[in-house]
């Protein structure tokens, strides 16, 4: 087990669209800043942006916190919204829940969570319905997705 | 195909000044869903879409695509444009519609990404 070299933490407001994305853009200059490897940071990236949407389409708040080791970055993402009543069912590519706000930002059409998971080593899903949902995502640098 | 050729071909209106368009594409990614276009887009591939909003934007950036085209004339406002600009992202704008976009391009040798 490697030891922490980075570690962030991001706030997520729920439902404010006009920031949405903004922490996956920051998240992505700072990898780039590291020096970080373009086609792993860019994994990472896409994880990231996914969870925040989420975050931002259906929860009220969140956090995205980001762990960088030598060899690998995970992403934990927890927050306080509805909750995934069925999680095998949210992680089939095309199924939605998305309002037409959603999708009218480009979001919502049945992607997103399996994107994320695409682009992960690791992945799992916890919710609770009415509480809210916690992702973590690992992403290992010498692997390729 | 260039993105100067992409641009004459499709009648484009350059939104962003200043950009390199000898740039080369050779694959196309075209869809107002973002995370459609987050997991079928390759670096350096053309995004075509009908979304102007600021997350086209965010999402070419991080998807990593080497210019974007609105289709249907659709123009994003100022703010979305400074922010392509910002990220060095060329965009331009064709009153064609995504259709007609994804014809021509396929009929010129580009070929989107499965």
């Amino acid at each position: 087990m490697t030891g922490e070299l980075l570690r962030e933490s991001y706030s997520i407001q729920g439902r404010n669209f006009d920031k949405a994305g903004e922490i996956s853009t920051e998240i992505k200059v700072l990898l780039r800043d590291l020096g970080i490897d373009a086609a792993f940071a860019r994994r990472v990236v896409i994880v990231a942006f996914e969870a925040e949407m989420n975050v931002v389409m259906y929860a009220d708040q969140g956090t995205l916190t980001l762990v960088l080791t030598e060899g690998d970055i995970s992403l934990e993402v927890k927050d306080e919204g509805p909750g995934i009543p069925d999680i095998e069912l949210a992680m089939k590519e095309g199924y939605s829940t998305a309002s037409d706000e959603m999708r009218e930002m480009g979001f919502g059409f049945g992607m997103g969570l399996a994107n994320m998971k695409k682009n992960s080593d690791d992945f799992c899903i916890e919710s609770e319905v009415g509480k809210g949902t916690q992702v973590f995502a690992r992403i290992r640098l010498n692997s390729n997705g | 195909m260039t993105l100067a050729e992409i641009r004459d071909i499709l009648e484009c209106e350059v939104l962003t000044d200043g950009d390199d368009l000898s740039v080369r594409v050779h694959q196309v990614v075209a869809s107002d869903g973002m995370s459609e276009i987050l997991a079928f887009a390759r670096s350096g591939e053309l995004m075509i879409t009908g979304l102007t909003n600021i997350q086209s934007i965010r999402t070419a950036d991080i998807a990593g695509v080497s210019a974007v085209v609105y289709c249907r004339g659709k123009r994003p406002d100022k703010k979305v444009i400074e922010f392509a600009k910002q990220k060095k992202i060329p965009v331009m704008v064709t009153k064609m519609v995504m259709f007609d976009i994804c014809g021509i391009l396929y009929n010129k040798g580009l070929k989107g990404v499965s």
